[in-house]
């Protein structure tokens, strides 16, 4: 398939940071500003037949797309936040808790949202039929969390450190360890979908998909950081990562009115 | 405003997280008023994408924007306006909904997928003899790509991500830095 070229085929790492430092270097003598992360990115093989190349057309957001869908309590299971709890054994790794708080670009917090995660095993498989990974499955972890924020806008899972895994965008590509995070805001404009990133990994300058953000005040914002606060003594160490949504279109006084 | 979190593509592992049962059936198929919403999603060398994901959302029948929870545990009777289908094999995918309803209906329609660094926004608009006023606003030549087909059951709305009749894609205002 085109889209997903061979590992035979692909390039080295070494040429695909010197495509990722060409374009870097590109974006800061032009100095404008654009969307993050750049949709045509060729480091990352699988965006080049996949991005739009007619610019995204403004619009003004209808009444619709002012509102986002609704979630409750009969939505998520109260379980569903923990993933070490979802077997009867407890999964191998290193036990974390990722915390934080969603917010809107007026910092006003996203309550009682939708969150949804997703993620490799403390070996760097996934449970799904196309990963290949010569990792071992476990079978006390499936990777996979809901929750709804609470009133300030918060969230907390419970789960286990995932390990990095090797793909097959170039020769010996490996993606820095993350956690895939699904988020819904307060309006439908707001919708997010991303990886979160853990401090330190040195696997973070090779990867093509975290690199596509090419401002690096925009990709740091994918890494948690270390909290001890959030460390729960003799249990798990904590990272916190907080989310900041766009907009938002509606303002306080339609919520109000609502 | 603060400095938004960015997106980050969906990547091809998401089959056992993002889907659920019942994720896109809005109503069950075949019930009252019941309606096929489908399409393909197809990339820039015209191939289908099978590893794509779609949400739409959407007003009830009546034009009124719906505030039910419920979607992840659909009881068959909430209507709650949101639903999410992966394509399959083929590219296609396929919701069963009920017709939004309203002046200038569209269902709007958010597109994930494996190779897209970041969720694409659209609309797919009923068709109508008089076009939305959004849509004199577009290259005529490129409208048609925002506006549903009328079938028997339903409409069908295919998603060029690239290329030759590439989909309209929106931005809010809320993409710039
Ligand atoms: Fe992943």
């Amino acid at each position: 398939m085109s889209s997903q070229p061979s590992d035979a085929a692909a390039g080295t790492q070494a040429e695909i940071s010197a495509e990722m430092a060409e374009i870097d270097k590109t974006h800061t003598s032009t100095g404008h500003a654009r969307p993050q992360p750049v949709l045509n990115y060729p480091p990352y093989r699988s965006s080049i037949l996949r991005h739009p190349t007619k610019d995204l057309h403004h619009a003004d957001p209808e009444e619709i797309e002012r509102w986002a869908p609704c979630f409750g309590p009969q939505d998520v299971g109260a379980l569903e936040a923990d993933l070490t709890v979802q077997h009867p054994g407890e999964p191998i790794g290193e036990r974390i808790e990722v915390t934080g708080r969603i917010r809107d670009g007026a910092g006003r917090p996203v309550a009682g949202q939708l969150v949804e995660i997703w993620q490799a095993n403390a070996a760097g498989r996934y449970i799904h039929q196309r990963d290949q990974h010569p990792a071992p499955i476990d079978p006390n972890f499936t990777g996979v969390g809901r929750c709804l924020s609470d009133a300030e806008g918060r969230y907390r899972f419970t789960t286990i450190r995932p390990g990095p895994y090797p793909w097959k965008n170039h020769r010996n590509a490996w993606r820095p360890a993350h956690i895939h995070f699904s988020l819904f805001g307060t309006d439908f404009t707001q919708r997010l979908i991303t990886q979160m990133y853990f401090p330190g990994d040195p696997l973070l300058a090779l990867d093509p998909i975290y690199r596509s953000i090419t401002d690096a005040r925009d990709r740091e914002l994918l890494v948690a950081r270390y909290d001890h606060e959030v460390t729960r003594p003799q249990w798990s160490t904590g990272y916190r990562w907080d989310i900041v949504l766009t907009g938002p279109h509606r303002t306080r006084f339609e919520e109000d009115d609502a | 405003m603060r400095r938004s979190t960015p997106g980050q593509t969906v990547g091809p592992f998401y089959h056992y997280a993002l889907p659920y049962p019942g994720d896109h059936t809005l109503v069950p198929p075949g019930s009252a008023n019941a309606i096929r919403f489908h399409g393909t999603v197809i990339d820039g060398a015209g191939d289908p994408v099978p590893d794509a994901l779609l949400e739409i959302w959407q007003p009830a029948p009546d034009g009124s924007v719906v505030r039910r929870a419920g979607s992840l545990h659909r009881d068959g009777f909430t209507f709650t306006g949101w639903g999410r289908a992966s394509t399959d094999t083929t590219g296609h995918f396929s919701f069963s909904t009920l017709r939004p309803g309203g002046p200038d209906a569209f269902f709007a329609v958010t597109v994930f997928a494996r190779g897209l660094l970041d969720r694409l926004f659209t609309r797919a608009y009923l068709p109508s003899p008089e076009p939305a006023p959004f849509l004199k606003g577009v290259d005529a030549e490129r409208r048609g790509t925002l506006i549903a087909v009328a079938e028997p059951q339903g409409f069908r709305f295919d998603i060029r991500l690239q290329g030759d009749g590439e989909t309209v894609f929106l931005n809010f205002g809320t993409d710039e830095r």
